[in-house]
C-alpha cells in the first residue's frame, strides 16, 4: 500500500514535469494539457485533469485513493521549439512503454537542465539576416540591406540584454524598437540608407510577437479561453510596446 | 527576377526564425519551405491585385495545412512549421503606418490603416482556424473507421 503510494506521486511528478518543462519552452496549452494526460494513461491512470494557463500548472489523479492534486508555478517562459519536441519524443515513448517512471523522470530533469538552444551570435546572426531578407520581402531596395542587416541584429541583441537587466519584457521591447528606430533615422541621416520605413519594419520582425500569436489563436480554438486571451493580451502589449519605441522616435525627429 | 528574390528571402528569412525560436536542426530546412511557400502564394496573389485580406486567408490557410503534414511526416509539434510561415504575413508594415499616423495626429488615416492591419490579423487567425478544423474532421473520420473496425 505504502510503496503504491509512492509510486502515483512519481507518475504525477513525471507529468508534471513534462508540461512544466513544455510550458515554459513555449508548447500551446492543449498540447501540455495532452501530454500529462497521456503520460498518465500510459503508467495506468485512468482519470487525470489538468488545468493549463502561461502561469501555472493544477494536476490531478484519481484513483480508489482520494485524489491527489498538486500545483506548480511557472515563472519565466522563453521560446526552444527543441526542448518542446524532445518532451514530445519522451511523451511518445512512454506511451510505448519504454521508459519507466524513474527512467522517464531522470530523462525529463536531464532534458530540463540542457541547454539545446544555439549560441547567442547565431541568433543574433539569424535575426541580422531575418531583418535584412524582409526587407527585400517588403519591396525594399538592395541598397538598403546592410543598414537593415545591422538594426535588426542591434535590435534583437538589445530586447535579449535588456531583458536581463531590466526583468520587465515590456520596458525591453520599447526601449529596442527606440535604438532600432534611431539607429535606423541614423542611417537614412547620414546616407548610408534610402527608404526609413522599410529598414525599421524590416528590423523590428524579429521582435514580432509571432510565436504567440499563432498559440493564442489555437488555444482559443482548443476552448482554453483563459490562456489564449492571456496569450492574446501579452502579444498585444509586445505589438503595442514595439509601437510605442517607434512612436516616441518619430515625436523626436 | 523579383519572384527568384521573394523564393530566396523568404526561403532564409523562414529559416532564420526557426533558429530565433531554437527550432531543431533537421526542421530549419522544412521551416524554410513552409516559409517561402506561404509567402509566395501571398505575393502572388498580391501581384495579381487580389485582395491582401483575401491573400493572407490563403496564405495562412497553406501554411497550416503543409505544417500539418509535415507535423505527422516528421513527427514533431506544428508550432515549429506554422510559426515560421505565419511570421512573413504578420501585417508589420500597416500596423507601423498606422502608428506612424497616429503619432503625426493623422487620426482618420490611423485608424483606416489600423482596421485595416486588423482585418489582416484576423485573416491569420481564420486562415490557421479553418486548416484546424479540416484537421480534426480527418482526424475524427479516421477514428470512427478504426472504432468500426474494432467493434
Amino acid at each position: 500500500m505504502e510503496a503504491k503510494m509512492v509510486r502515483r506521486y512519481d507518475i504525477m511528478e513525471v507529468c508534471l514535469l513534462a508540461g512544466k518543462i513544455m510550458l515554459q519552452s513555449g508548447a500551446e496549452t492543449y498540447r501540455v494539457e495532452d501530454t500529462m494526460m497521456r503520460i498518465a494513461a500510459s503508467y495506468g491512470i485512468k482519470e487525470s485533469h489538468s488545468y493549463v494557463t502561461p502561469t501555472g500548472i493544477i494536476f490531478s489523479i484519481e484513483t480508489d485513493e482520494p485524489t491527489k492534486t498538486k500545483l506548480i508555478r511557472i515563472n519565466d517562459r522563453s521560446t526552444d521549439l527543441e526542448k518542446v519536441t524532445l518532451v514530445n519524443g519522451i511523451s511518445r515513448k512512454i506511451s510505448q512503454g519504454q521508459y519507466s517512471v524513474e527512467e522517464a523522470y531522470s530523462e525529463l530533469e536531464k532534458l530540463e537542465k540542457a541547454d539545446h538552444s544555439y549560441s547567442f551570435l547565431i541568433q543574433v546572426l539569424a535575426a541580422s539576416i531575418a531583418s535584412g531578407c524582409f526587407l527585400i520581402m517588403f519591396l525594399g531596395t538592395w541598397d538598403d540591406f546592410i543598414p537593415a542587416f545591422i538594426t535588426g541584429g542591434v535590435g534583437y541583441m538589445s530586447v535579449v540584454y535588456l531583458h536581463r537587466l531590466v526583468p520587465i519584457k515590456f520596458f525591453a521591447e520599447f526601449l529596442a524598437s527606440f535604438i532600432i528606430g534611431i539607429l535606423s533615422f541614423g542611417f537614412v541621416y547620414f546616407g548610408a540608407g534610402q527608404e526609413l520605413d522599410k529598414i525599421i519594419i524590416g528590423s523590428v520582425m524579429p521582435l514580432v510577437p509571432g510565436l504567440l500569436i499563432t498559440n493564442a489563436v489555437r488555444d482559443l480554438m482548443a476552448g482554453h479561453l483563459v490562456s489564449g486571451l492571456s496569450k492574446g493580451a501579452e502579444a498585444f502589449l509586445t505589438a503595442f510596446a514595439i509601437g510605442t519605441g517607434i512612436a516616441v522616435v518619430f515625436t523626436l525627429i | 527576377m523579383i519572384f527568384l528574390e521573394h523564393l530566396l528571402t523568404s526561403f532564409i528569412a523562414a529559416a532564420a526564425f526557426g533558429i530565433i525560436f531554437n527550432a531543431p536542426k533537421q526542421s530549419l530546412f522544412k521551416c524554410g519551405i513552409v516559409g517561402m511557400l506561404g509567402w509566395i502564394i501571398y505575393m502572388l496573389m498580391i501581384l495579381n491585385e487580389a485582395d491582401a485580406v483575401l491573400a493572407t486567408l490563403l496564405a495562412s490557410f497553406v501554411v497550416a495545412v503543409i505544417s500539418q503534414v509535415f507535423a505527422k511526416m516528421y513527427k514533431t509539434p506544428v508550432i515549429i512549421f506554422s510559426v515560421a510561415g505565419i511570421i512573413p504575413l504578420v501585417p508589420g508594415g500597416l500596423a507601423y503606418d498606422a502608428m506612424r499616423n497616429f503619432v503625426q495626429n493623422d487620426y482618420n488615416a490611423a485608424i483606416n490603416l489600423a482596421a485595416k492591419a486588423f482585418m489582416i490579423s484576423g485573416s491569420i487567425a481564420v486562415g490557421l482556424i479553418f486548416s484546424e478544423v479540416i484537421n480534426q474532421i480527418i482526424r475524427n473520420a479516421r477514428l470512427n473507421a478504426s472504432a468500426r473496425r474494432m467493434w
